[in-house]
């Protein structure tokens, strides 16, 4: 589709989600890869698991984002050398700001959500746009699917008392497999609508104990 | 004396066609404290002599990771051996970035002896005050490698440098031919044996050593001291047979040139 014949970028479609818990974070993405009407595959992940208590999921232009995610891991050597430990995940949220503002002027393609657990153990999550500006908030989605989900996470996920103004991204009080089950239905909202997602999602699990995975079917048209 | 014309330079040849800075960079690594290395076809062992300047004090990091299959354990001048570390974990990270597989030991050490060399070529530098033990595990198994200031380097089975290492490698020279088939426990376990050799007399503990190690479906990480003790317990329980003979037979290594302090139990104020 590019009309230009320097066009340097494609999207590959795609919607990521993250949820941030009190000792938990969940992060998810679909794993079609498509490019114009095409699908090129159903079977790609979008996810990158960068430290202990860190996973990175990001959607946009696959070549971006595989280079992205390889700086971010190599950054992140460097840092356990020097340091002899992980990176947190509010270091690795300004590490990866900086690392996309570095590139102001030729943009990764990538839209990001970065997901973990803080230094006091509770869920994280932080929201990218392409050049690095970013906030911490309680839940966030990018990609194509995202303002299909967006609307519905934050019915779901927004602070209800009225008393509280202005409104804030609280860390929501769902237990993990309710925001597990929340992720499962707006993926599968989604999928009905949005071209670019489907086939299947990863959901990705950081709490205490580690990193756990867990996939689901979703409509492959 | 005779050896001073030559010596101001490391760009100065002397008449018998020796570089004598170089040279002297070499006694620097005699004058650190001990540092030995062994390994089997799928493990290798690195362990260090942990002195300190004083009781106040801490001791120096002797061992460095490079990357999750190499390491590095250092003897001389530690600056010079830490800003070594900082290049050679820089190298192993840019090939995985740029090849996505581990950077192989015989590559690492070749980059590191032409880093080496430079600094034998060039009037404005010195030759770098530190050997390097480098061990690593790839495609090829595992391997032990000795990185001299003179950019030269070697492969061994096992080998030791830094002071009073004599005892060691005497202790080594014994056993070295049965490596390649010990399992993990019995490299360990030479590996504090031949520290021992080095600690002449004195009681080893889990405090005054540091013990790392590479192999097969292990990456490279210092053991913790805890289980060194177990190691060193277990092996104090058994007859002391080649300790004994080495003590006797190996004299104080001759580090008691115009530089060394004469001191044996003070670390080298270059060490420091």
């Amino acid at each position: 589709m590019a009309l230009r014949g320097d066009w340097m970028y494609e999207n590959n479609g795609g919607t990521c989600v993250a949820i941030a818990g009190i000792d938990y974070c969940v992060v998810a993405a679909d794993t079609r890869l498509s490019v114009g009407y095409n699908i090129l595959t159903r079977d790609h992940s979008k996810i990158c698991s960068l430290a202990d208590k860190v996973v990175l999921a990001s959607s946009g232009f696959q070549g971006d984002i595989r280079a992205l995610h390889k700086n971010l891991a190599a950054r992140h050597l460097l840092y356990q050398h020097q340091h002899n430990k992980q990176m947190s995940c509010p270091a690795m949220g300004q590490l990866l700001s900086n690392t996309l503002y570095y590139k102001r002027f030729f943009p990764y393609y990538a839209f990001n959500v970065l997901g973990g657990l803080d230094n006091e153990g509770k869920g994280c999550v932080f929201t990218y746009d392409a050049v690095g500006s970013y906030e911490r908030v309680g839940y966030s989605t990018q990609g194509s699917g995202s303002s299909l989900i967006m609307p519905v996470l934050d019915n779901q996920l927004k602070s209800p008392s009225p008393l509280l103004l202005p409104a804030r991204d609280a860390v929501t009080p769902l237990s993990e497999t309710e925001a597990v089950d929340l992720v499962k239905d707006v993926f599968a909202s989604a999928t009905e609508r949005d071209i670019y997602t489907g086939d299947k999602l990863e959901i990705v699990v950081i709490n205490a104990s580690g990193i756990k995975r867990e996939y689901l079917e979703l409509r492959k048209d | 004396m005779f050896r001073n014309q030559y010596d101001t330079d490391v760009t100065t040849w002397s008449p018998a066609g020796r570089l004598f800075q170089v040279e002297y960079a070499m006694e620097a690594v005699k004058q650190g404290s001990a540092a030995v290395g062994l390994r089997s076809k799928t493990h290798a062992v690195l362990g260090a002599v942990n002195k300190a300047a004083s009781d106040l004090a801490s001791h120096q990091r002797k061992l460095f990771r490079a990357d999750q299959h190499v390491g590095v354990a250092i003897a001389g001048l530690t600056a010079d051996g830490r800003v070594l570390s900082r290049f050679l974990r820089n190298e192993c990270i840019n090939h995985s970035f740029v090849y996505e597989s581990p950077l192989p030991v015989s590559r690492l050490v070749v980059q590191l002896a032409d880093k080496a060399q430079v600094c034998t070529q060039r009037s404005w530098k010195r030759p770098f005050g530190v050997g390097l033990l480098v061990a690593g595990l790839d495609e090829t198994g595992a391997h032990l490698y000795y990185n001299c200031p003179s950019g030269n380097y070697f492969e061994y089975q096992a080998f030791a440098i830094g002071s009073r290492s004599q005892a060691a490698k005497t202790f080594l020279e014994r056993r070295f031919q049965e490596y390649d088939t010990y399992s993990r426990e019995d490299l360990i376990k030479d590996a504090l044996f031949a520290i021992k050799e080095t600690l002449q007399g004195e009681k080893l503990t889990a405090q005054l050593c540091t013990v790392a190690i590479v192999g097969e479906g292990e990456a490279f990480h210092i053991i913790d001291q805890q289980t060194i003790q177990e190691y060193i317990d277990a092996m104090e329980l058994s007859t002391g047979g080649p300790d004994e003979e080495a003590a006797a037979a190996a004299p104080p290594s001759a580090e008691t040139q115009e530089g060394g302090e004469g001191a044996s139990s003070e670390p080298a104020p270059m060490d420091i």
